[in-house]
Protein backbone atom coordinates (compact mmCIF):
# COMPACT_ATOMS: atom_id res chain seq x y z
CA UNK A 1 0.00 0.00 0.00
CA UNK A 2 2.76 2.24 0.63
CA UNK A 3 4.42 2.17 -2.55
CA UNK A 4 1.11 2.59 -4.62
CA UNK A 5 1.13 5.84 -2.00
CA UNK A 6 4.90 6.67 -2.74
CA UNK A 7 4.03 6.65 -6.50
CA UNK A 8 1.05 8.64 -6.34
CA UNK A 9 2.95 11.36 -4.46
CA UNK A 10 5.65 11.47 -7.55
CA UNK A 11 2.90 11.40 -9.75
CA UNK A 12 1.28 14.44 -8.31
CA UNK A 13 4.78 16.19 -7.62
CA UNK A 14 4.99 16.74 -11.55
CA UNK A 15 2.50 19.30 -13.26
CA UNK A 16 0.48 17.58 -15.52
CA UNK A 17 0.15 14.49 -13.87
CA UNK A 18 -1.61 16.37 -11.11
CA UNK A 19 -3.50 18.10 -13.48
CA UNK A 20 -4.81 14.75 -15.27
CA UNK A 21 -5.29 13.43 -11.60
CA UNK A 22 -7.38 16.49 -10.99
CA UNK A 23 -9.14 15.85 -14.36
CA UNK A 24 -10.08 12.46 -13.09
CA UNK A 25 -10.98 12.95 -9.98
CA UNK A 26 -13.65 15.43 -11.35
CA UNK A 27 -15.24 13.01 -13.74
CA UNK A 28 -15.31 10.23 -10.82
CA UNK A 29 -16.91 12.14 -8.73
CA UNK A 30 -19.46 13.39 -11.41
CA UNK A 31 -19.98 9.72 -12.39
CA UNK A 32 -20.91 8.64 -8.89
CA UNK A 33 -22.95 11.49 -7.95
CA UNK A 34 -24.80 12.33 -11.05
CA UNK A 35 -27.36 10.13 -10.14
CA UNK A 36 -28.50 12.44 -7.13
CA UNK A 37 -27.61 15.67 -8.32
CA UNK A 38 -28.86 16.02 -11.73
CA UNK A 39 -31.42 18.47 -12.49
CA UNK A 40 -33.93 17.04 -14.76
CA UNK A 41 -35.41 13.22 -15.52
CA UNK A 42 -32.59 12.58 -18.69
CA UNK A 43 -35.02 10.82 -20.47
CA UNK A 44 -37.81 13.37 -20.50
CA UNK A 45 -38.53 14.33 -23.39
CA UNK A 46 -40.62 18.22 -22.93
CA UNK A 47 -42.02 19.22 -26.38
CA UNK A 48 -42.45 23.03 -24.82
CA UNK A 49 -38.75 23.09 -24.50
CA UNK A 50 -37.00 21.97 -27.71
CA UNK A 51 -33.70 22.76 -28.40
CA UNK A 52 -33.79 25.73 -26.02
CA UNK A 53 -30.66 27.76 -25.66
CA UNK A 54 -28.73 27.41 -22.51
CA UNK A 55 -31.07 29.25 -19.69
CA UNK A 56 -31.09 29.21 -15.73
CA UNK A 57 -34.09 26.52 -16.11
CA UNK A 58 -31.56 24.02 -18.49
CA UNK A 59 -27.78 25.52 -17.78
CA UNK A 60 -26.36 23.39 -21.19
CA UNK A 61 -29.60 24.04 -23.13
CA UNK A 62 -31.90 21.28 -24.37
CA UNK A 63 -31.97 18.59 -27.43
CA UNK A 64 -33.93 17.88 -30.74
CA UNK A 65 -36.31 16.13 -28.16
CA UNK A 66 -36.47 18.81 -25.32
CA UNK A 67 -34.33 16.68 -22.44
CA UNK A 68 -32.06 19.05 -20.72
CA UNK A 69 -28.89 18.48 -21.98
CA UNK A 70 -27.02 18.94 -18.09
CA UNK A 71 -28.38 16.21 -16.83
CA UNK A 72 -27.41 13.85 -19.83
CA UNK A 73 -23.62 14.92 -20.09
CA UNK A 74 -23.59 14.40 -16.36
CA UNK A 75 -24.74 10.98 -16.69
CA UNK A 76 -23.51 10.44 -20.04
CA UNK A 77 -20.34 8.43 -19.14
CA UNK A 78 -21.44 6.41 -16.98
CA UNK A 79 -22.48 3.48 -18.62
CA UNK A 80 -19.09 3.63 -20.83
CA UNK A 81 -16.68 3.97 -17.79
CA UNK A 82 -18.65 0.35 -16.40
CA UNK A 83 -18.24 -1.29 -19.75
CA UNK A 84 -14.47 -0.38 -20.35
CA UNK A 85 -13.59 -1.32 -16.82
CA UNK A 86 -14.98 -4.75 -17.21
CA UNK A 87 -13.23 -4.79 -20.47
CA UNK A 88 -10.34 -3.86 -19.43
CA UNK A 89 -10.06 -6.48 -16.85
CA UNK A 90 -10.82 -8.85 -19.33
CA UNK A 91 -8.05 -7.69 -21.79
CA UNK A 92 -5.26 -7.31 -19.90
CA UNK A 93 -6.24 -10.84 -17.75
CA UNK A 94 -6.07 -12.96 -21.02
CA UNK A 95 -3.42 -10.63 -22.31
CA UNK A 96 -1.18 -10.28 -20.04
CA UNK A 97 -1.57 -14.45 -19.06
CA UNK A 98 -0.87 -15.39 -22.50
CA UNK A 99 2.27 -13.11 -22.84
CA UNK A 100 3.94 -13.77 -20.40
CA UNK A 101 2.94 -17.71 -20.70
CA UNK A 102 4.28 -17.94 -24.27
CA UNK A 103 7.59 -15.78 -23.79
CA UNK A 104 8.29 -18.23 -20.56
CA UNK A 105 7.95 -21.28 -23.17
CA UNK A 106 9.15 -20.19 -26.03
CA UNK A 107 9.56 -22.22 -29.07
CA UNK A 108 6.98 -23.22 -31.33
CA UNK A 109 4.54 -22.87 -28.97
CA UNK A 110 5.38 -18.86 -28.82
CA UNK A 111 5.59 -18.95 -32.85
CA UNK A 112 2.03 -20.33 -33.51
CA UNK A 113 0.50 -18.24 -30.54
CA UNK A 114 2.37 -14.56 -32.35
CA UNK A 115 1.31 -15.86 -35.80
CA UNK A 116 -2.49 -15.86 -35.07
CA UNK A 117 -2.09 -13.14 -33.14
CA UNK A 118 -0.81 -11.16 -36.05
CA UNK A 119 -3.46 -12.03 -38.08
CA UNK A 120 -6.29 -11.47 -35.84
CA UNK A 121 -4.76 -7.86 -35.07
CA UNK A 122 -4.38 -7.18 -39.05
CA UNK A 123 -8.12 -6.85 -39.21
CA UNK A 124 -8.91 -3.40 -37.75
CA UNK A 125 -10.51 -3.45 -34.36
CA UNK A 126 -13.82 -1.78 -35.29
CA UNK A 127 -14.23 -4.07 -37.74
CA UNK A 128 -13.79 -7.02 -35.80
CA UNK A 129 -16.42 -5.69 -33.30
CA UNK A 130 -18.87 -5.18 -36.20
CA UNK A 131 -18.61 -8.56 -37.03
CA UNK A 132 -19.11 -10.00 -33.31
CA UNK A 133 -21.94 -7.11 -32.77
CA UNK A 134 -23.68 -8.40 -36.31
CA UNK A 135 -23.66 -12.02 -34.58
CA UNK A 136 -24.15 -11.46 -31.50
CA UNK A 137 -26.37 -8.43 -30.83
CA UNK A 138 -25.98 -5.03 -29.49
CA UNK A 139 -25.22 -4.09 -25.66
CA UNK A 140 -23.36 -4.28 -23.10
CA UNK A 141 -23.21 -7.77 -22.25
CA UNK A 142 -21.79 -8.46 -25.71
CA UNK A 143 -19.37 -5.43 -26.00
CA UNK A 144 -17.43 -6.02 -22.37
CA UNK A 145 -15.93 -9.58 -23.73
CA UNK A 146 -15.92 -8.39 -27.76
CA UNK A 147 -13.83 -5.35 -26.22
CA UNK A 148 -11.96 -7.26 -24.06
CA UNK A 149 -10.98 -10.11 -26.80
CA UNK A 150 -9.84 -7.12 -29.10
CA UNK A 151 -7.74 -5.04 -27.37
CA UNK A 152 -6.12 -7.99 -25.14
CA UNK A 153 -4.71 -8.66 -28.79
CA UNK A 154 -2.25 -5.76 -28.20
CA UNK A 155 -1.45 -6.74 -24.19
CA UNK A 156 -0.23 -9.89 -25.41
CA UNK A 157 2.32 -8.06 -27.65
CA UNK A 158 3.11 -5.91 -23.83
CA UNK A 159 3.42 -8.96 -21.86
CA UNK A 160 5.41 -10.95 -23.84
CA UNK A 161 7.86 -8.34 -24.77
CA UNK A 162 8.06 -7.24 -21.42
CA UNK A 163 8.69 -10.58 -19.87
CA UNK A 164 11.39 -11.73 -22.57
CA UNK A 165 13.61 -8.74 -20.91
CA UNK A 166 13.64 -11.59 -17.38
CA UNK A 167 13.04 -14.93 -19.18
CA UNK A 168 16.81 -15.20 -19.68
CA UNK A 169 17.72 -13.80 -16.22
CA UNK A 170 19.93 -15.82 -13.61
CA UNK A 171 17.11 -15.39 -11.14
CA UNK A 172 14.31 -17.36 -13.78
CA UNK A 173 17.26 -20.09 -14.71
CA UNK A 174 17.58 -20.03 -10.84
CA UNK A 175 14.12 -20.94 -10.63
CA UNK A 176 14.05 -23.03 -13.41
CA UNK A 177 17.38 -25.33 -12.30
CA UNK A 178 15.89 -25.56 -8.23
CA UNK A 179 12.81 -27.32 -11.04
CA UNK A 180 9.74 -25.05 -10.24
CA UNK A 181 6.58 -25.23 -12.00
CA UNK A 182 6.15 -22.66 -15.00
CA UNK A 183 3.26 -21.55 -12.97
CA UNK A 184 5.43 -20.60 -10.07
CA UNK A 185 7.90 -19.25 -12.30
CA UNK A 186 5.40 -17.12 -14.43
CA UNK A 187 3.69 -15.96 -10.92
CA UNK A 188 6.66 -15.23 -8.66
CA UNK A 189 9.40 -14.69 -10.66
CA UNK A 190 7.90 -13.07 -14.10
CA UNK A 191 4.61 -11.17 -12.56
CA UNK A 192 6.50 -8.65 -10.04
CA UNK A 193 8.85 -7.49 -12.82
CA UNK A 194 6.63 -6.85 -15.40
CA UNK A 195 3.57 -5.77 -13.09
CA UNK A 196 4.39 -2.07 -12.89
CA UNK A 197 4.77 -2.00 -17.14
CA UNK A 198 1.37 -3.81 -17.35
CA UNK A 199 -0.40 -1.08 -14.76
CA UNK A 200 0.78 1.49 -16.55
CA UNK A 201 -0.51 0.00 -19.60
CA UNK A 202 -3.44 -1.49 -18.82
CA UNK A 203 -4.50 2.58 -17.53
CA UNK A 204 -4.06 3.36 -21.29
CA UNK A 205 -5.69 1.04 -22.44
CA UNK A 206 -8.43 1.38 -20.59
CA UNK A 207 -8.95 5.03 -22.10
CA UNK A 208 -9.08 3.52 -25.91
CA UNK A 209 -11.44 1.01 -24.59
CA UNK A 210 -13.67 3.98 -23.54
CA UNK A 211 -12.66 5.64 -27.04
CA UNK A 212 -13.58 2.61 -28.62
CA UNK A 213 -17.11 2.40 -26.53
CA UNK A 214 -17.97 6.12 -27.53
CA UNK A 215 -17.14 5.61 -30.85
CA UNK A 216 -19.18 2.39 -31.33
CA UNK A 217 -21.94 4.43 -28.83
CA UNK A 218 -21.59 6.99 -31.65
CA UNK A 219 -22.34 4.56 -34.74
CA UNK A 220 -25.31 3.31 -32.91
CA UNK A 221 -23.55 0.13 -31.86
CA UNK A 222 -22.74 0.73 -28.34
CA UNK A 223 -24.81 1.93 -25.66
CA UNK A 224 -28.56 1.76 -26.64
CA UNK A 225 -31.09 4.69 -25.78
CA UNK A 226 -33.05 5.70 -23.48
CA UNK A 227 -29.31 5.42 -21.13
CA UNK A 228 -27.52 8.87 -21.91
CA UNK A 229 -24.05 8.26 -23.69
CA UNK A 230 -21.53 10.87 -24.66
CA UNK A 231 -20.90 9.37 -28.07
CA UNK A 232 -24.59 8.66 -28.66
CA UNK A 233 -25.66 12.52 -27.75
CA UNK A 234 -22.55 13.78 -30.08
CA UNK A 235 -24.39 11.39 -33.25
CA UNK A 236 -27.74 12.31 -31.75
CA UNK A 237 -26.66 16.38 -32.13
CA UNK A 238 -25.12 16.61 -35.32
CA UNK A 239 -28.12 17.25 -37.74
CA UNK A 240 -29.09 19.97 -35.81
CA UNK A 241 -25.91 21.67 -34.28
CA UNK A 242 -25.67 24.66 -36.83
CA UNK A 243 -29.30 25.48 -34.61
CA UNK A 244 -28.33 23.84 -31.47
CA UNK A 245 -24.20 23.79 -31.04
CA UNK A 246 -24.92 23.02 -27.53
CA UNK A 247 -26.25 19.61 -27.92
CA UNK A 248 -23.00 18.23 -29.42
CA UNK A 249 -20.20 20.84 -27.45
CA UNK A 250 -21.03 19.55 -23.94
CA UNK A 251 -20.67 15.32 -24.40
CA UNK A 252 -17.41 16.72 -26.28
CA UNK A 253 -15.62 18.84 -24.05
CA UNK A 254 -16.81 15.98 -20.85
CA UNK A 255 -15.42 13.07 -23.71
CA UNK A 256 -12.33 15.08 -24.64
CA UNK A 257 -11.43 16.08 -20.77
CA UNK A 258 -11.68 13.00 -19.17
CA UNK A 259 -9.30 11.28 -22.10
CA UNK A 260 -6.93 14.09 -22.13
CA UNK A 261 -6.75 14.08 -18.37
CA UNK A 262 -5.74 9.65 -17.79
CA UNK A 263 -3.13 10.77 -20.76
CA UNK A 264 -1.73 13.33 -18.89
CA UNK A 265 -2.03 10.90 -15.70
CA UNK A 266 -0.92 7.85 -17.41
CA UNK A 267 2.18 9.95 -18.64
CA UNK A 268 3.68 11.47 -15.65
CA UNK A 269 2.70 7.75 -13.86
CA UNK A 270 5.43 6.16 -16.54
CA UNK A 271 7.74 9.07 -16.16
CA UNK A 272 7.83 8.22 -12.52
CA UNK A 273 8.24 4.26 -12.73
CA UNK A 274 11.06 4.97 -15.52
CA UNK A 275 8.79 3.40 -18.76
CA UNK A 276 10.25 5.92 -21.39
CA UNK A 277 8.19 4.04 -24.16
CA UNK A 278 4.33 3.76 -23.70
CA UNK A 279 2.17 2.58 -26.34
CA UNK A 280 0.51 5.77 -27.49
CA UNK A 281 -2.10 4.65 -29.90
CA UNK A 282 -4.21 1.22 -30.44
CA UNK A 283 -2.56 -0.92 -32.27
CA UNK A 284 0.20 -3.67 -32.21
CA UNK B 1 17.49 -10.32 -51.69
CA UNK B 2 14.94 -12.24 -53.65
CA UNK B 3 14.97 -14.80 -51.38
CA UNK B 4 14.19 -12.49 -48.20
CA UNK B 5 11.19 -10.82 -50.48
CA UNK B 6 10.03 -13.92 -51.12
CA UNK B 7 9.92 -14.96 -47.90
CA UNK B 8 8.25 -11.94 -46.89
CA UNK B 9 5.37 -12.26 -49.02
CA UNK B 10 5.26 -15.78 -48.18
CA UNK B 11 4.36 -14.94 -44.53
CA UNK B 12 2.01 -12.18 -45.59
CA UNK B 13 0.22 -14.73 -47.90
CA UNK B 14 -0.09 -17.16 -44.43
CA UNK B 15 -1.48 -14.11 -42.40
CA UNK B 16 -3.87 -14.15 -45.14
CA UNK B 17 -4.87 -17.77 -44.86
CA UNK B 18 -5.13 -17.39 -40.80
CA UNK B 19 -7.19 -13.87 -41.21
CA UNK B 20 -9.78 -15.85 -43.66
CA UNK B 21 -9.90 -19.01 -41.81
CA UNK B 22 -10.37 -16.74 -38.42
CA UNK B 23 -13.00 -14.74 -39.68
CA UNK B 24 -14.80 -17.92 -40.90
CA UNK B 25 -13.70 -20.10 -38.06
CA UNK B 26 -15.06 -17.56 -34.89
CA UNK B 27 -18.24 -16.39 -36.37
CA UNK B 28 -19.02 -20.43 -36.32
CA UNK B 29 -17.88 -20.71 -33.28
CA UNK B 30 -20.76 -18.40 -32.15
CA UNK B 31 -24.33 -18.77 -31.36
CA UNK B 32 -26.70 -17.93 -34.06
CA UNK B 33 -25.81 -17.57 -37.98
CA UNK B 34 -26.11 -15.34 -40.64
CA UNK B 35 -29.65 -16.52 -40.96
CA UNK B 36 -30.37 -15.97 -37.36
CA UNK B 37 -28.71 -12.59 -37.42
CA UNK B 38 -30.51 -11.51 -40.38
CA UNK B 39 -34.02 -12.36 -39.59
CA UNK B 40 -33.87 -11.78 -35.99
CA UNK B 41 -37.21 -13.23 -34.19
CA UNK B 42 -39.01 -13.81 -36.76
CA UNK B 43 -35.78 -16.49 -36.92
CA UNK B 44 -37.78 -19.44 -36.00
CA UNK B 45 -38.99 -23.20 -37.69
CA UNK B 46 -39.88 -23.20 -41.41
CA UNK B 47 -38.51 -19.53 -42.34
CA UNK B 48 -35.45 -20.21 -40.60
CA UNK B 49 -35.04 -23.41 -42.29
CA UNK B 50 -35.42 -22.04 -46.02
CA UNK B 51 -33.18 -19.13 -45.18
CA UNK B 52 -30.07 -21.65 -44.24
CA UNK B 53 -31.28 -23.38 -47.23
CA UNK B 54 -30.79 -20.65 -49.63
CA UNK B 55 -27.38 -19.88 -48.42
CA UNK B 56 -26.48 -23.43 -48.16
CA UNK B 57 -25.53 -23.19 -44.25
CA UNK B 58 -27.42 -26.94 -43.74
CA UNK B 59 -23.85 -28.07 -44.92
CA UNK B 60 -21.02 -29.20 -42.79
CA UNK B 61 -18.53 -26.14 -41.74
CA UNK B 62 -15.57 -27.60 -43.09
CA UNK B 63 -17.14 -28.29 -46.72
CA UNK B 64 -18.97 -24.89 -46.67
CA UNK B 65 -14.91 -23.14 -45.34
CA UNK B 66 -13.65 -24.72 -48.39
CA UNK B 67 -16.39 -23.75 -51.08
CA UNK B 68 -15.81 -19.81 -49.49
CA UNK B 69 -12.21 -19.97 -49.85
CA UNK B 70 -12.54 -21.95 -53.00
CA UNK B 71 -14.69 -18.64 -54.38
CA UNK B 72 -12.85 -15.98 -52.68
CA UNK B 73 -9.74 -17.07 -54.84
CA UNK B 74 -11.87 -16.15 -57.68
CA UNK B 75 -12.71 -13.23 -56.23
CA UNK B 76 -16.32 -13.98 -55.36
CA UNK B 77 -17.14 -12.68 -52.07
CA UNK B 78 -20.45 -14.38 -51.88
CA UNK B 79 -23.77 -12.74 -51.75
CA UNK B 80 -25.38 -10.27 -49.33
CA UNK B 81 -28.41 -10.79 -47.17
CA UNK B 82 -30.22 -7.99 -47.27
CA UNK B 83 -29.59 -6.70 -50.86
CA UNK B 84 -29.58 -9.96 -52.69
CA UNK B 85 -26.75 -9.03 -55.19
CA UNK B 86 -23.49 -10.53 -55.09
CA UNK B 87 -21.14 -8.61 -53.05
CA UNK B 88 -18.36 -8.02 -55.19
CA UNK B 89 -20.73 -5.54 -57.20
CA UNK B 90 -21.66 -3.81 -54.02
CA UNK B 91 -18.35 -3.40 -53.00
CA UNK B 92 -16.52 -2.52 -55.86
CA UNK B 93 -17.58 1.42 -56.52
CA UNK B 94 -17.18 1.74 -52.58
CA UNK B 95 -13.72 0.17 -52.52
CA UNK B 96 -12.74 2.66 -55.32
CA UNK B 97 -14.09 5.87 -53.09
CA UNK B 98 -12.39 4.76 -49.78
CA UNK B 99 -9.38 4.10 -51.90
CA UNK B 100 -9.67 8.23 -53.35
CA UNK B 101 -9.87 9.32 -49.87
CA UNK B 102 -7.19 7.43 -47.71
CA UNK B 103 -5.19 8.28 -50.85
CA UNK B 104 -5.99 12.05 -50.02
CA UNK B 105 -5.49 11.75 -46.87
CA UNK B 106 -2.20 9.76 -47.20
CA UNK B 107 -0.32 12.24 -49.82
CA UNK B 108 -1.07 15.31 -47.73
CA UNK B 109 -0.62 13.42 -44.08
CA UNK B 110 2.57 12.05 -44.92
CA UNK B 111 4.59 15.30 -46.24
CA UNK B 112 3.11 17.57 -43.52
CA UNK B 113 4.28 14.71 -41.05
CA UNK B 114 8.00 14.37 -42.32
CA UNK B 115 8.38 18.25 -42.36
CA UNK B 116 6.75 19.02 -38.85
CA UNK B 117 8.93 16.35 -37.78
CA UNK B 118 12.19 17.48 -38.95
CA UNK B 119 11.32 21.10 -37.28
CA UNK B 120 10.39 19.82 -34.34
CA UNK B 121 13.83 17.29 -34.28
CA UNK B 122 15.69 20.08 -35.11
CA UNK B 123 14.48 22.58 -32.85
CA UNK B 124 14.41 19.90 -29.77
CA UNK B 125 12.86 21.14 -26.51
CA UNK B 126 12.29 24.84 -28.36
CA UNK B 127 9.00 26.18 -28.00
CA UNK B 128 8.04 25.07 -31.49
CA UNK B 129 8.90 21.63 -30.98
CA UNK B 130 6.96 22.26 -27.57
CA UNK B 131 3.59 23.53 -29.65
CA UNK B 132 3.56 20.43 -32.53
CA UNK B 133 4.31 17.61 -29.81
CA UNK B 134 1.40 18.78 -27.69
CA UNK B 135 -0.44 19.64 -30.76
CA UNK B 136 -0.06 16.07 -31.89
CA UNK B 137 -0.94 14.18 -28.71
CA UNK B 138 -4.12 16.15 -28.78
CA UNK B 139 -4.79 14.76 -32.36
CA UNK B 140 -3.94 11.36 -31.60
CA UNK B 141 -6.53 11.54 -28.38
CA UNK B 142 -9.37 13.00 -29.76
CA UNK B 143 -11.50 9.82 -31.02
CA UNK B 144 -11.84 10.74 -34.53
CA UNK B 145 -15.60 11.23 -34.62
CA UNK B 146 -15.24 14.36 -31.98
CA UNK B 147 -12.71 15.96 -34.35
CA UNK B 148 -14.82 15.10 -37.45
CA UNK B 149 -17.07 17.14 -35.33
CA UNK B 150 -14.89 19.92 -34.99
CA UNK B 151 -14.17 20.36 -38.09
CA UNK B 152 -17.50 20.60 -39.00
CA UNK B 153 -18.50 22.80 -36.47
CA UNK B 154 -15.27 25.40 -37.57
CA UNK B 155 -16.00 25.05 -41.83
CA UNK B 156 -18.92 24.04 -42.25
CA UNK B 157 -21.34 25.54 -39.66
CA UNK B 158 -19.46 29.19 -39.02
CA UNK B 159 -17.16 29.30 -41.68
CA UNK B 160 -19.41 28.10 -44.01
CA UNK B 161 -16.90 26.68 -46.42
CA UNK B 162 -17.55 23.83 -47.18
CA UNK B 163 -20.65 21.45 -46.84
CA UNK B 164 -20.43 19.45 -43.79
CA UNK B 165 -21.85 16.09 -45.23
CA UNK B 166 -21.00 14.43 -48.61
CA UNK B 167 -23.94 14.49 -51.15
CA UNK B 168 -22.64 12.95 -54.36
CA UNK B 169 -23.22 8.91 -55.33
CA UNK B 170 -20.87 6.30 -55.09
CA UNK B 171 -20.62 6.34 -58.49
CA UNK B 172 -19.36 10.04 -58.63
CA UNK B 173 -16.45 10.64 -60.49
CA UNK B 174 -12.94 10.81 -58.79
CA UNK B 175 -12.46 14.57 -59.29
CA UNK B 176 -16.20 15.31 -57.17
CA UNK B 177 -14.72 12.80 -54.80
CA UNK B 178 -11.64 14.24 -54.21
CA UNK B 179 -13.61 17.93 -53.82
CA UNK B 180 -15.99 15.80 -51.47
CA UNK B 181 -13.66 14.36 -49.46
CA UNK B 182 -11.92 17.53 -48.34
CA UNK B 183 -13.05 17.48 -44.91
CA UNK B 184 -13.38 13.72 -44.55
CA UNK B 185 -9.32 13.67 -45.61
CA UNK B 186 -8.38 16.70 -43.22
CA UNK B 187 -9.97 14.43 -39.88
CA UNK B 188 -7.96 11.36 -41.04
CA UNK B 189 -4.73 13.19 -41.81
CA UNK B 190 -4.71 15.35 -38.85
CA UNK B 191 -4.32 11.59 -36.91
CA UNK B 192 -2.25 10.45 -39.48
CA UNK B 193 -0.14 13.35 -39.61
CA UNK B 194 0.57 13.18 -35.50
CA UNK B 195 1.72 9.33 -35.62
CA UNK B 196 4.27 9.77 -38.35
CA UNK B 197 5.63 13.41 -37.04
CA UNK B 198 6.20 11.74 -33.71
CA UNK B 199 8.36 8.65 -35.23
CA UNK B 200 10.24 11.13 -37.41
CA UNK B 201 10.87 13.52 -34.69
CA UNK B 202 12.51 10.96 -32.45
CA UNK B 203 14.58 9.59 -35.64
CA UNK B 204 15.87 12.85 -36.33
CA UNK B 205 17.07 13.49 -32.75
CA UNK B 206 18.65 10.26 -32.58
CA UNK B 207 20.36 10.99 -35.67
CA UNK B 208 21.59 14.25 -35.00
CA UNK B 209 22.86 12.58 -32.09
CA UNK B 210 24.83 10.81 -34.10
CA UNK B 211 29.05 10.15 -34.33
CA UNK B 212 28.52 10.74 -38.34
CA UNK B 213 26.45 14.28 -37.74
CA UNK B 214 28.92 15.31 -34.90
CA UNK B 215 31.84 13.98 -37.46
CA UNK B 216 30.38 16.26 -40.05
CA UNK B 217 29.76 19.28 -37.34
CA UNK B 218 33.41 18.69 -36.56
CA UNK B 219 34.81 19.00 -40.65
CA UNK B 220 32.87 22.03 -40.52
CA UNK B 221 29.74 21.39 -43.00
CA UNK B 222 27.38 23.86 -42.85
CA UNK B 223 24.37 23.10 -40.82
CA UNK B 224 21.73 23.08 -43.69
CA UNK B 225 24.11 20.60 -45.50
CA UNK B 226 24.24 18.13 -42.51
CA UNK B 227 20.14 19.05 -42.00
CA UNK B 228 19.66 17.85 -45.93
CA UNK B 229 22.28 15.07 -46.62
CA UNK B 230 22.71 13.21 -43.09
CA UNK B 231 19.65 13.89 -40.96
CA UNK B 232 16.64 14.13 -43.24
CA UNK B 233 17.34 10.78 -45.51
CA UNK B 234 18.36 8.86 -42.40
CA UNK B 235 15.85 10.03 -39.97
CA UNK B 236 13.06 9.30 -42.58
CA UNK B 237 14.56 5.38 -42.95
CA UNK B 238 12.82 3.78 -39.44
CA UNK B 239 9.67 6.37 -40.15
CA UNK B 240 9.02 3.85 -43.52
CA UNK B 241 7.77 1.32 -41.37
CA UNK B 242 5.60 3.06 -39.26
CA UNK B 243 3.97 4.70 -42.18
CA UNK B 244 3.15 1.39 -43.27
CA UNK B 245 1.46 0.58 -39.77
CA UNK B 246 -0.04 4.13 -39.45
CA UNK B 247 -1.87 3.70 -43.02
CA UNK B 248 -2.90 0.17 -41.78
CA UNK B 249 -4.53 1.47 -38.88
CA UNK B 250 -6.24 4.60 -40.40
CA UNK B 251 -8.50 2.07 -41.88
CA UNK B 252 -9.89 1.38 -38.38
CA UNK B 253 -10.66 5.35 -38.45
CA UNK B 254 -11.73 5.35 -42.40
CA UNK B 255 -15.19 3.50 -41.04
CA UNK B 256 -15.83 6.26 -38.82
CA UNK B 257 -15.04 9.16 -40.48
CA UNK B 258 -16.94 7.76 -43.64
CA UNK B 259 -20.33 7.43 -41.46
CA UNK B 260 -19.73 11.11 -40.26
CA UNK B 261 -19.52 12.65 -42.87
CA UNK B 262 -21.69 10.47 -45.05
CA UNK B 263 -19.11 9.94 -47.25
CA UNK B 264 -20.10 6.95 -49.93
CA UNK B 265 -17.05 4.22 -49.44
CA UNK B 266 -16.50 0.77 -47.83
CA UNK B 267 -16.40 1.56 -44.01
CA UNK B 268 -19.94 3.10 -44.07
CA UNK B 269 -21.19 0.17 -45.91
CA UNK B 270 -20.06 -1.73 -43.37
CA UNK B 271 -21.94 0.42 -40.71
CA UNK B 272 -24.82 0.23 -42.96
CA UNK B 273 -24.61 -3.41 -42.99
CA UNK B 274 -23.93 -4.05 -39.63
CA UNK B 275 -27.17 -2.16 -38.92
CA UNK B 276 -29.00 -4.57 -41.87
CA UNK B 277 -27.32 -7.40 -39.98
CA UNK B 278 -26.25 -8.65 -43.15
CA UNK B 279 -23.43 -10.39 -41.93
CA UNK B 280 -21.66 -11.83 -45.06
CA UNK B 281 -21.49 -8.72 -46.07
CA UNK B 282 -19.68 -7.48 -43.14
CA UNK B 283 -17.15 -10.63 -43.31
CA UNK B 284 -16.63 -9.59 -47.12
CA UNK B 285 -15.13 -6.13 -45.99
CA UNK B 286 -13.55 -7.22 -43.07
CA UNK B 287 -11.86 -9.53 -45.20
CA UNK B 288 -10.87 -6.75 -47.64
CA UNK B 289 -9.53 -4.17 -44.54
CA UNK B 290 -7.27 -7.44 -43.79
CA UNK B 291 -5.98 -7.91 -47.12
CA UNK B 292 -4.94 -4.16 -46.81
CA UNK B 293 -3.76 -3.99 -43.96
CA UNK B 294 -1.50 -7.08 -45.10
CA UNK B 295 -0.19 -5.77 -48.55
CA UNK B 296 0.63 -2.47 -46.78
CA UNK B 297 2.69 -3.96 -44.55
CA UNK B 298 4.30 -5.94 -46.92
CA UNK B 299 4.54 -2.88 -49.32
CA UNK B 300 6.32 -0.66 -46.64
CA UNK B 301 8.62 -3.47 -45.76
CA UNK B 302 9.94 -4.11 -49.01
CA UNK B 303 10.52 -0.01 -49.41
CA UNK B 304 12.51 -0.35 -46.55
CA UNK B 305 14.65 -3.12 -47.64
CA UNK B 306 15.11 -1.45 -51.00
CA UNK B 307 16.35 1.90 -49.11
CA UNK B 308 18.12 0.54 -46.64
CA UNK B 309 20.56 -2.24 -47.20
CA UNK B 310 21.63 -3.39 -44.01
CA UNK B 311 18.26 -4.87 -43.53
CA UNK B 312 19.06 -7.09 -46.47
CA UNK B 313 21.51 -9.16 -44.60
CA UNK B 314 18.76 -9.79 -41.46
CA UNK B 315 17.46 -13.24 -40.97
CA UNK B 316 13.80 -13.00 -40.52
Amino acid sequence: MTAVLVTLRAILRRPSGAAGLAIILVHLLVALLSPVIIPHDPALQDSSAILQAPSAAHVFGTDRLGRDVLSRTLLGGREAMVISTAATIFAMLWGGLLGIFVALVGGSTDAIVMRVVDAVVSVPWILLVMLFVTALGVGALALIPVLGFSYGLSVVYLARSAALDFVTRDFVLAAQARGERRWTIASRELLPNVRDSLAVQGAMQWSWIFLAVSSLSFLGMGVAPPIPDWGQMISDGRGVMRAAPWTVIWPMVFLSSLIIGINLAVDAWAKVIGIDRIQRAPGP
Amino acid sequence: MLALILRRAGSSLLTLVLVSMLVFVGLEAMPGDACTAHLGRDGKGAVLEACRERMGLNRPAAERFIEWGGRLLQGDLGTSMQRDKPIAEIVGWRLRNTIVLSAVAVLVGIPLAIFLGVIAGLRRDGSLDHLISSLSIIAMTIPEFISATILILIFAVSLGWTSGVVTIGYKAPVMELVSASILPAATLTLILAAHIMRMVRSSVIDVLDSDYVLMARLKGVPRRQIVWRHVVPNSLLPAISVIGLTIAWLLGGVVIVESVFNYPGLGRLAVDAVGDRDLPLVQAIALLFGLTYVVTNLLSDLVALFLNPRLRTFRA
